[in-house]
């Protein structure tokens, strides 16, 4: 590994991809490229964290995260612990103020937060002398999704510039989306949504995005489809009629795709909502579907932006 | 319904008025397959039966949005088929069933049921409009892609408006995504809980509660602010006020695209004709002020207002001859549509083209439909009818199966003769 990317991302935290630029995206999906290599050998130990302690706190349950957190954290040789927030302190009345306080006074290098309020992440990092990694706050950014996307992307398409995009679904509740879109049209790609209106942000169209309300309309010559999760709570609010009408418009299934270009990739940040949001066959097709890929380029990613921070904060 | 097998028909010397290509002249019809074949002078009958229309208005058959049957829950009331029969007699070819039945038309199942019944027992055609809401609770939105798919030209919540802003913005804007026209009733359901009448003097005399005309205006302001700010094309349904009336004006000069339409019975009578608490004049939106009622024969002047409806809604005796409180909202109308109409012309409130602009074209255009309008290609959907022939509402008489018309015992002037659908003589052979 050179020096002069090693050098570029130079934040103290990774609290979204908008204040990101270009060079040190780059710097990170090059960094995350030696430890995909790592991750695939039989013995995937490094000792660049070695020492360290990383502690995974979960305000918001989640599986796929914080275990692809956890292991990167543990193939890097830092001491990891989870801390599942829902059940502890918080039910004491503990704000996330104190919970961040406390939990300074151990002295962690490394605090990987998730919370369900947008915000969360910066506000934990203002209170904590060591580096905060975001791992999703509220509707705002998951800004290791989007890393893990683009990083995938790459693998597949090499430069995304001109690449087209389709990102469909419930992009009004949804931070990975948010990432998305940022970090996309950063590497020059050129990003469509696709969404009943009720799940769009009234003012998408000034993101620099093209916004459609029909799927076979906004995937025509696409590349890309990403299809976002559509939470249970909201198939039974006002947003969506049924499960079956969104499935009927707005799923991803064989004919739907058929309108993007011949070989167009499918993503899913999962968890998938399968026959919901996307259609079995096209999830499972290993032809086009890149999601077991995408978890797989999760954990390389996030060494690589553990052993960033880390270096920064020497 | 089976009909009269297809002969082609030439329907000779009528004057024949089409709004929408501001056709009025003496002009011969000539009908094949269905479709209208060709519209001019002195056409060669070519071995087709040739109907002398001398001295009789020829029209496109007249578009009723959101007309009430009994079918399915209350057949009592009116089916289809019986509704069908009412409509033919009045000139009416094209009914846009409003989704308020029991149970509501708010899933494609019951779209298509409603197309399936209109086909098989309706002599006009019986066009599903589906509910915005589930139930038209106002709550959870209906399925308004898969219902537009089956069939759904339009989707109101009937006669109760979503009294929650938040579901009414979703329901617009998720119409919008799917390209679908929404239909609002303008009523403020708190401020309308237990009114009977318009509010004002009369009712106070008669000890009626009073529904406030500014019910009315509150929920067109809200809705219109709702369709502006998410950009969805809005049917206010059956307008009644003044004040809501220059809402929708200002609001389409801004360029929003919102429409409304108003009741024949909103521009024939006002809330006098409840006179001693004759319950057939209980409508909703209730019979207003005589200042309101020219108000609106000024929106169809001036092109504000864009569809003319029946507001057919059938009460049976049951629902009617009680006290006026008790009594159930609604009147008949298919079968005086027309009649009540040509009286604005005949007291030279409006003309003839003004009227039949807002019963044909004006509904067809705001539906998106290819109909109300005389040229060829287009199904033969045609009224022939006398304008000038005196005769009196007798409701006895009424063809619906319930006899609620607030016409009755009231001089008219000019009906229907014939009336064909599909190139088909569906009433007055």
């Amino acid at each position: 590994m050179s020096d002069t990317y090693r050098k570029t991302f130079t934040g103290p935290h990774l609290l979204g991809i908008a204040g990101l630029n270009r060079l040190e995206v780059v710097a990170l999906l090059d960094r995350a490229a030696d430890f995909m290599a790592l991750n695939r050998q039989r013995k995937k130990h490094s000792d660049e964290l070695s020492g360290q302690t990383l502690i995974n706190l979960f305000f918001e349950p989640s599986t796929r995260t914080q275990s692809s957190f956890e292991l990167a954290g543990k193939r890097l040789g830092a001491d990891v612990i989870n801390m599942a927030i829902n059940t502890s302190s918080v039910a004491k009345g503990e704000t996330l103020i104190d919970t961040a306080v406390t939990l300074n006074a151990m002295h962690p290098d490394l605090l990987v937060v998730r919370h369900s309020a947008s915000g969360a992440a910066a506000l934990l990092s203002q209170k904590v002398d060591c580096a905060v990694v975001n791992a999703g706050d509220g509707s705002h950014e998951h800004p290791t999704q989007a890393l893990l996307d683009a990083f995938t992307l790459r693998a597949h398409l090499g430069d995304l510039a001109g690449k087209r995009i389709a990102i469909c679904g419930d992009v009004m509740h949804s931070r990975v989306a948010r990432s998305d879109i940022i970090l996309l049209t950063l590497l020059g790609a050129q990003v469509r949504l696709c969404a009943p209106p009720t799940l769009l942000p009234s003012h998408a169209t000034d993101w620099g995005v093209e916004v459609f309300h029909d799927m076979k309309e906004a995937l025509q010559d696409c590349d890309v489809v990403m299809m976002l999760r559509l939470q249970r709570e909201r198939m039974t609010s006002a947003c969506v009629p049924s499960t079956r009408e969104y499935f009927r418009y707005f799923g991803l299934d064989r004919a739907k795709l058929r309108a993007a270009k011949p070989g167009a990739l499918v993503m899913h940040p999962g968890p998938m909502n399968r026959g919901v949001e996307i259609d079995s066959e096209i999830a499972d097709d290993p032809q086009i579907s890149l999601i077991t890929e995408q978890v797989e380029s999760g954990v390389a990613v996030r060494m690589a932006v553990l052993t960033a921070l880390a270096e920064g904060q020497t | 319904m089976t009909k009269a097998p297809n002969e082609p028909i030439l329907i000779a010397g009528a004057r024949l008025v089409d709004p929408a290509s501001e056709h009025d002249a003496i002009a011969d019809v000539l009908v094949k397959n269905g479709r209208i074949e060709s519209v001019g002078s002195n056409l060669a009958s070519d071995g087709a039966r040739k109907i002398d229309a001398s001295g009789l208005v020829l029209a496109p058959g007249l578009v009723d949005i959101l007309v009430k049957t009994g079918e399915p829950g209350a057949e009592q009331r009116e089916t289809l088929r019986s509704a069908g029969e009412a409509a033919a007699a009045g000139g009416v070819t094209t009914l846009i069933i409003s989704p308020q039945s029991d149970p509501a038309i708010d899933d494609p199942a019951m779209v298509d049921f409603i197309k399936r019944r209109g086909r098989e027992h309706a002599v006009v055609h019986i066009v599903p409009a589906g509910g915005l809401t589930k139930g038209l609770s106002g709550e959870h939105l209906a399925e308004i892609g898969l219902m537009r798919d089956a069939g759904a030209v339009l989707f109101s919540n009937g006669d109760k408006a979503v009294g929650n802003t938040a579901v009414m913005r979703n329901a617009l804007l998720y119409a919008k995504g799917m390209k679908a026209l929404v239909s609002a009733r303008p009523i403020e359901p708190y401020l309308d809980a237990n009114g009977v009448m318009n509010a004002g003097d009369f009712a106070a005399r008669l000890g009626l509660s009073g529904l406030p005309a500014v019910a009315e205006r509150i929920m067109v302001e809200r809705d219109v602010a709702l369709a502006e700010a998410c950009g969805t094309k809005l049917l206010i349904d059956q307008l009644s006020t003044r004040a809501a009336l220059d809402v929708v004006r200002r609001a389409k000069a801004r360029g929003v695209c919102v429409h409304c339409s108003v009741s024949v019975h909103h521009l024939t009578l006002n809330e006098l004709d409840v006179g001693d608490y004759r319950t057939f004049a209980r409508l909703t939106p209730p019979l207003r002020t005589e200042d309101d009622r020219k108000a609106l024969i000024a929106g169809i002047k001036d092109g504000s207002i864009d569809a003319m409806v029946s507001g057919h809604d059938p009460r049976p005796a049951e629902e009617k001859r009680l006290p006026f409180a008790q009594s159930s909202p609604g009147a008949v109308g298919l079968e005086t549509l027309l009649a009540g109409a040509l009286s604005l012309v005949h007291n030279e409130e409006l003309g003839l083209h003004d009227v039949l602009r807002v019963l044909t074209c004006g509904p067809a255009q705001l539906l998106g439909l290819p109909i109300g309008e005389i040229k060829p290609g287009n199904s033969a959907d045609l009224v022939l009818f006398d304008k000038d022939v005196p005769w009196v509402c007798d409701a006895a008489k009424i063809r619906s199966k319930s006899k609620n018309t607030p016409f009755d015992g009231r001089r008219m002037q000019g009906r229907a003769v014939m009336t064909f659908v599909d190139g088909c003589c569906v009433f007055g052979d």
